[in-house]
Parts: structure tokens; C-alpha cells; sequence
């Protein structure tokens, strides 16, 4: 949940109860489905079943050999896309020539849905963390790179004149100019990055492989434990909402005021 | 003009944009040379894209001429000399991301001087300017005129004997700009600081400089020299005698018809190669 902090208090209480009130309705929907609808179980199962196998979940600790698997993947995946991303676009960023021949080319890859490789990929690496971690890594690194690139090489102009006036040399420059005017733009690109490396890390888990949370899920839905799978569901959103929570915090700190 | 009064020594100095033949190919300089004597603002100015602005990044060794030489303090300038000369550019040369105490400890930080003596310099920079209760405001919590002055507080701590100011003042209103005008024109005659300012405006030019070079259109060459022979620090009322209109007049007389040449240049390179023309020239 998003609060302007430039509102005023009574603004930004109203913002997240309006937000919360939201969340409260979607619940109620759910429970009168079950509870008074009568929708079935097996589409749909009661909430309170559901709030029962997650405490059940969380209890036993189950879920932790699927979730270091996944965070596993996710972790080496945004890594590799990060380093990767980085100092392409860092290097791209260096001449307005490299940016204008791969800029538009980075811009295209992006825009096709690369989770079509993945059966290429898990040709390549097995149904193991290996396929995960190369599609997740490939997938975000164009986020990544593109805005790197963007980053880097839209410093102002006359920011870097007058540094250099002033006896800059080029670790000071990089360090004081550079690194700073690129910073916002590049953490908006690394939390999207993330957010696609993890769509496409649990995604995949869904369509092929041995362990995982994604992958936990679908056997569950496949034995018809729905309330469990449900669970499972829950879990996995409130980890990632409190990820997103942590990144914002993250790439506000690196906004400038 | 003895060797010893000559803080800056321009010698034919020439530049050009790109290659001759393509669309691009700007020549902004030819052949121009100058003395700046020890101590004197000198204004240029000229019509836009005439290559004055070309010229001051040239004499502080931000942009190498393709011919011709210049010399500051006696030294040949073959790249930045930022313990020669300081610049104030136009606009948005504050660092957004720093405060205003930490833009201007920050250009004495890159030359290594010492964290306390860093920290005296700047508050007095921004004491001489009248920013001293505005330290720690960022860039974009200031108005224009106030970031200008925190830009020159800039340049006035790094204790340099010159001063480049491209336009400081060209992004602000008239009132703003007039009164830093003057204020510049007080500081000047306490620091006999050696400052070639850029301006676009003939009253500017008047009323700040102790002699304005005046540039030809593109390719930009000095027309001719006129001084202004008035004592700083100037007060506004030198502003409405009858020196200042006479001089102001002949200025424009001077520039009349620089400008409609170069006006009608810019529209013909315009309809010949669209925008591309004006990439290389646009802040020249």
C-alpha cells in the first residue's frame, strides 16, 4: 500500500482506509461465495479453511524447503541480471553511438514474452533451479539494462562540465555526478527487474520443475487440496507485498529531495 | 597591454562542429583573438550561435579549439585549470542531489583541500553572496536568482583569480537579474576578481562590464571592442545616465545587424537539413 508522504495525515489515514476497506470487501465477497452462494469447495474453497491449513503451513514449517528453493532461484536469478544489466548498460550508456544502435534493440527483446524459451531452457539445463535461474536471470536483465542505460546516459550535461571545471577526476566524477544523476532511474529499473524475476521464477515453477513454492502449489491443485493450495497462495502474496514494501522503501532513499 | 596585465591571451583561436561537408559542420569561431586584462569584467556578445559561449568553454579547457591557442596566467590551457578559473554556468549546474553547502564544499573536495578549511571557505562564499541562512536547502527548493547566487558562491570559494560566467544570469526575470547584476558589481570591486561574462543583454553588458567584445555572426569573430570607463562598484543610477543609453545604443547598433544575419542563416540550415542543424551549434 502507497501513502503520498507530501499529504497531509488525515489525507493519507483516509488513503490506506479506503485501501484496507478495499481488501475488507474482497474478503467479504470470498466469504459470502462460499458461506451463502454456495459456490463449491473445489473452485473455491471457505476462507476460514484456508486461514487454518496456512497456520497449519507456517506451523509445521513445510513451506520452508519450497521457499528457499524459490528465493534460491530468485536471489541468483536477479543477481546475475543485475550485474549482467549494470555494467552493459554502463558501458552502452559510454557512447551515444552504442546507445542508439542497442538501446532499440534492447527495447524490442524486451517486448517479446521470453517465458517461450523455457522449454528451450529447461531443454538445456533440466527441470532443476538451473532453468529457473537462466530464464528469470534473461528476463530481467532487460529492465535492468535499459534502464541503466537511460540512467547513465542522460546525465545532465552541464552537471559533468562544471565537475569537470572544477578538477574532477574520473573516480570523483563517477563516484559525485554520474552514480547520483543515474541512481533514481536505475532503482526503478532494478525493482521492476525484480518484480519480473519473480513473476518469472514461480511462473515457471508452475509449468516445469521438481521443487519450489510455485511448484507446490500446482500439486497441490492437482491432488484437489485447494484449501491448502489456497494457503499456499496467501503465503506467497504476503512475502512478495512485503518484498515490493522493502524495495520502495529502498528506492525512495535514492530518489533526490 | 603588458605581458603582466594579461590574465587571459585568446590567439587566433578557431573551432569548428564536424567535419566540412557534412550536415552537421558548424563553424562557430574564426580567427579570433582576445586580451583580458588582470582585474576587468569583459562582456562578449553577440548573436545567438555566434560561438562566445563556444569560446569561454575554449579559455577554460573544456573544449579544445581546433586551431589557435590561449593562455591564462601565462600558462598554455590544454584542459580544465581549476585552480586558474571557476565557471558559473547558465542554469542547473547545482548538483540536485546535494544541498547547497555540499555543492559548494564539493568542488574544493575534488581539488583535496582540507575538510575544515573546506567548511570555512564555504560558509564565507555563502556569506559574500547572502546565502549563508539557505546552507542546507536543496537546488530545488531555491528560486532561479538563488540558485545563481549559490552557483557563484561556488565559484567565488574555489578562490580562483578568474571568473567564467556563461549567461548566470540569462534564465532569470529582469528585476532578479538586475539586482544580481548589481550585487555581482560590489563583489567585484572588492575582489578584483578577472571575470569574462557571457550575456545576451546590451543593458547587462553595460551596465556590468568594463569592456564588451562584440561577435560578428556565425562563424563568430570579434567585430570590435568597446569600454564602458565607468568605476565599480556601478549603482543603479548609472543605469538611467545618459553614458549608459549612448553605450546601450551603440551596442545594438553594433548587433542590429549581426542578428537579422543571423536569424535568417538559422532558418535557411533550418529548411535545408531540419533539426539536425542546429545539434551541434544549439548552445554555442
Amino acid at each position: 500500500m502507497n501513502g503520498d508522504a507530501r499529504d497531509p495525515l488525515p489525507i493519507r489515514l483516509a488513503t490506506y482506509a479506503i485501501q484496507v476497506a478495499a481488501l475488507l470487501c474482497m474478503l467479504l465477497l470470498w466469504f459470502l461465495a462460499t458461506n451463502v452462494w454456495h459456490v463449491s469447495s473445489i473452485l473455491l474453497p471457505r476462507p476460514l479453511d484456508v486461514w487454518y491449513q496456512l497456520i497449519d503451513v507456517v506451523r509445521s514449517g513445510e513451506f520452508i524447503r519450497d521457499l528457499r528453493v524459490t528465493f534460491g532461484e530468485l536471489a541468483a536469478a536477479f543477481a546475475l541480471a543485475t550485474i549482467l544489466g549494470v555494467s552493459a548498460g554502463y558501458f552502452v550508456s559510454r557512447s551515444s553511438y552504442l546507445i542508439k544502435v542497442f538501446e532499440p534493440l534492447f527495447a524490442a527483446i524486451y517486448a517479446i514474452p521470453i517465458i517461450l524459451f523455457l522449454p528451450l531452457y529447461v531443454m538445456i539445463w533440466g527441470l532443476g533451479p538451473a532453468s529457473k535461474i537462466a530464464l528469470g536471470a534473461t528476463i530481467s536483465f532487460f529492465p535492468i539494462v535499459l534502464s541503466t542505460i537511460v540512467g547513465f546516459g542522460n546525465v545532465d550535461r552541464t552537471l559533468a562540465a562544471a565537475a569537470r571545471s572544477m578538477g574532477a577526476n574520473n573516480t570523483q566524477m563517477f563516484r559525485h555526478v554520474l552514480l547520483p544523476a543515474a541512481l533514481p532511474v536505475m532503482l526503478a529499473g532494478l525493482r521492476m527487474g525484480f518484480t519480473v524475476a519473480l513473476l518469472s521464477v514461480i511462473g515457471s515453477e508452475t509449468i516445469a520443475s521438481l521443487a519450489g513454492l510455485g511448484h507446490r502449489i500446482v500439486n497441490l491443485a492437482e491432488s484437489m487440496e485447494m484449501a491448502r493450495m489456497f494457503a499456499y497462495i496467501v503465503f506467497v502474496v504476503a512475502i512478495v507485498a512485503f518484498l515490493n514494501w522493502a524495495l520502495s522503501a529502498f528506492e525512495a532513499y535514492g530518489r533526490w529531495r | 597591454m603588458s605581458p603582466a596585465e594579461v590574465a587571459i591571451r585568446v590567439r587566433d583561436v578557431s573551432h569548428q562542429f564536424g567535419e566540412a561537408g557534412q550536415a552537421r559542420h558548424v563553424q562557430a569561431l574564426l580567427n579570433t583573438s582576445l586580451d583580458v586584462a588582470r582585474g576587468e569584467l569583459h562582456c562578449l556578445i553577440g548573436p545567438s550561435g555566434c560561438g562566445k559561449s563556444t569560446l569561454l568553454n575554449i579559455i577554460g579547457g573544456l573544449t579544445p579549439p581546433t586551431t589557435g591557442s590561449v593562455t591564462v596566467a601565462g600558462k598554455p590551457v590544454g584542459g580544465p585549470m581549476p585552480r586558474d578559473l571557476a565557471f558559473v554556468f547558465q542554469e542547473n549546474a547545482l548538483f540536485p542531489w546535494n544541498t547547497v553547502f555540499e555543492n559548494i564544499v564539493l568542488g574544493m573536495k575534488f581539488q583535496g583541500v582540507p575538510k575544515t578549511e573546506r567548511h570555512e571557505r564555504a560558509r564565507r562564499a555563502l556569506e559574500a553572496v547572502g546565502l549563508d541562512a539557505f546552507a542546507g536547502h536543496f537546488p530545488a527548493q531555491l528560486s532561479g536568482g538563488m540558485r545563481q547566487r549559490a552557483a557563484l558562491a561556488r565559484a567565488l570559494s574555489l578562490e580562483t583569480d578568474i571568473l567564467l560566467m556563461d549567461e548566470p544570469f540569462g534564465a532569470l526575470d529582469e528585476q532578479t537579474r538586475t539586482v544580481l547584476g548589481e550585487d555581482l558589481s560590489v563583489l567585484l570591486s572588492r575582489s578584483r576578481k578577472t571575470i569574462v561574462f557571457v550575456t545576451h543583454s546590451l543593458g547587462e553588458a553595460v551596465f556590468l562590464a568594463d569592456r564588451v567584445a562584440v561577435f560578428s555572426a556565425r562563424p563568430g569573430c570579434i567585430k570590435e571592442i568597446i569600454s564602458v570607463d565607468e568605476p565599480h562598484p556601478r549603482k543603479p543610477s548609472f543605469m538611467t545616465a545618459p553614458k549608459f543609453h549612448m553605450l546601450r545604443d551603440r551596442l545594438y547598433g553594433l548587433l542590429h545587424d549581426e542578428i537579422r544575419k543571423s536569424m535568417s542563416e538559422t532558418a535557411q540550415s533550418r529548411r535545408r537539413y531540419g533539426e539536425a542543424a542546429d545539434a551541434g551549434g544549439s548552445k554555442s
